[in-house]
């Protein structure tokens, strides 16, 4: 096996009394494309925050190309290659499109020429999403496809190695469902490895190689798409007994 | 190049400008009256360099004036150094107030930012007031020294606030243009979005605040040659902290050009209210102005003129 690009070692987060993440441990390889899934509450979101920075883990370790990145603050982590998109979008209201993207650009991407280069490469991104005709227009005037897709983007003009989906498809249709996996399909192509984290289910398991399941803070899986549909295990977590 | 040339010689032109009329020596009340819009134009530009590029409401701007002012009152007092060593000394003991200022957005947002801020300058005047060396609660009278250029000390000062006036715009400009400008704007929109596409958000907004904090000190030094009495009601007057806010406002929080138009036209307006109908007009006016601008153009003038010209 591959030497791992993200290894998570024993992850533990509290919140007061409450354990959001008891332990967890797991390994995404390069260029794997890697489903994370568990009912509501049982920690995705905090893994995902831990390992992007957000939040600051209570115990264990998180190695990136096997630096250990546990105290990095989270606008380093982005430059050393690790960029989520946010399960509920968060643009910079007040820029158009391209302005969304040539912060990342020039912050994570090192494109310090500010001017033609950076607004050419957000154009080219753009493009590659299908956003392009809406360059020029601030986030306000988006729908909500164009909102996520505008998500994707802005991840990608951060050239991540390591890109966290945080449920970029919730409350889209089924066509929408399909263009936004289109999406994901092409950057891992181009050797981007992704954790997909997601509720659709039809979505992860066509998308994932590998699925690792959450449940209430802890990891009760771990397999194929088609081992994990068959796990009694994630079965009763959940539907119950 | 050819762009920053041009800046340069429109900041060398107003600069000349304002030599020009403090050497033409008209009416001590323009002199007198000009100080203080300008005083205004540094404070809303420092202020805007905060509360409008980095989104940080700052209600304290009493505390960072008066800072740079009694930096000021406390180096005459004990060495009566000349006037640019007090200018420098107060920016610097206000730009580390703004640092440690600073620090507290890394828990303090939003409302409870200002509300700090707010405290903060209560604080340091209950400190000014216990502080007999500088004149505590009563007040310090401040000997202006004797042979100024332009014959008159008032119209020599006027002549340095339209150079601080120029730098002040000049370096928010710099930053509203830089990459600094575009990362403080990224967090203003959204903090948390910032952080993870690779904007340092601490180090850009301890940025801001320091050289908020550097300016509105700069703003306040010159004061007690200004006013030649300093006492802490005046020095921490909260109509400061609502001049600041307002005057950017009016203008336009996204731009330069916003805090300058915001303090030319509401400081103008002040002064002609002080004189012509009572002194206690002027807050009224920033009142009736600010609740009209926050409802019909939440942008200022900046925003208006750019909707016209967008149509």
């Amino acid at each position: 096996m591959a030497p791992a690009l993200l290894e998570v070692d024993g992850l533990t987060k509290r919140f007061g009394g409450f354990t959001a993440l008891n332990g967890v441990s797991l390994d995404v390889t390069p260029g794997e494309r890697f489903g994370l899934i568990g009912p509501n509450g049982s920690g995705k979101t905090t893994l995902i925050n831990c390992v992007s920075g957000a939040l600051p883990a209570d115990g264990g370790r998180i190695r990136f190309e096997g630096r250990d990145i546990t105290a990095v603050p989270a606008h380093r982590r982005t430059r050393l290659g690790i960029v989520r998109s946010f399960q509920i979008p968060k643009p910079f209201t007040s820029m158009t499109v391209a302005q969304n993207l040539a912060i990342p650009l020039e912050y994570a991407a090192g494109a310090r020429s500010d001017g033609a280069d950076v607004a050419a490469e957000a154009m080219e991104i753009l493009r590659t999403i299908g956003l392009e005709s809406k360059a020029h227009t601030r986030p306000a005037g988006l729908t909500q496809i164009e909102m996520r897709k505008l998500e994707l983007a802005r991840a990608m003009a951060a050239k991540p190695k390591l890109l966290i989906s945080d449920e970029a498809m919730a409350g889209l249709s089924s066509a929408e469902i399909d263009d936004i996996l289109a999406i994901l399909f092409r950057l891992n192509e181009r050797g981007i490895t992704i954790i997909m984290i997601e509720h659709i289910m039809r979505a992860v398991m066509r998308f994932s190689e590998r699925i690792v399941v959450l449940d209430a803070g802890e990891r009760i899986a771990e397999g194929t798409p088609d081992a994990i549909v068959r796990n009694p295990v994630v079965e009763k977590a959940y539907l119950g007994e | 190049m050819a762009r920053s040339t041009r800046t340069l010689l429109v900041g060398l032109a107003v600069v000349g400008a304002g030599i020009l009329l403090a050497a033409l020596r008209v009416n001590p009340y323009v002199y007198f009256a000009g100080y203080v819009i300008l005083q205004y134009v540094v404070m809303a530009t420092a202020w805007n360099i905060l509360g409008g590029y980095a989104g940080y409401v700052n209600f304290g701007t009493p505390a960072f004036f008066a800072l740079g002012a009694y930096t000021a009152v406390f180096l005459i007092q004990s060495t009566r150094a000349p006037l640019p060593v007090l200018i420098l000394a107060g920016g610097l003991v206000s730009g580390l107030l703004g640092l440690g200022i600073g620090y507290l957005t890394l828990r303090l947002r939003g409302v409870f930012f200002s509300i700090a801020t707010l405290a903060l300058s209560i604080v340091l005047q209950t400190m000014i007031i216990n502080w007999e060396y500088v004149g505590g609660s009563r007040g310090l009278s401040v000997i202006r020294p004797s042979g100024p250029p332009f014959g008159s000390y008032v119209t020599f000062l006027f002549a340095v606030m339209v150079l601080l006036s120029v730098m002040a715009v000049t370096v928010a400009r710099f930053i509203e243009r830089s990459w600094v400008g575009r990362g403080l704007a990224a967090l203003r929109d959204n903090e948390e979005a910032a952080e993870c596409m690779g904007v340092p958000t601490l180090r850009l907004k301890l940025f801001a605040t320091t050289v908020s904090g550097v300016l509105l000190g700069v703003a306040g030094a010159p004061f007690p040659y200004y006013v030649t009495f300093v006492e802490p009601t005046s020095a921490f007057n909260l109509d400061y902290a609502v001049n600041a806010l307002a005057m950017p406002m009016i203008g336009g929080t996204t731009s330069w050009v916003g805090p300058v138009i915001g303090a030319v036209l509401l400081g103008t307006a002040q002064q002609l209210a002080t004189v012509t109908i009572s002194s206690e007009m002027n807050l009224f006016i920033v009142g009736v102005v600010l609740v009209a601008f926050v409802v019909l153009a939440p942008e200022g003038i900046v925003g208006l003129v750019r909707r016209v010209r967008g149509r």
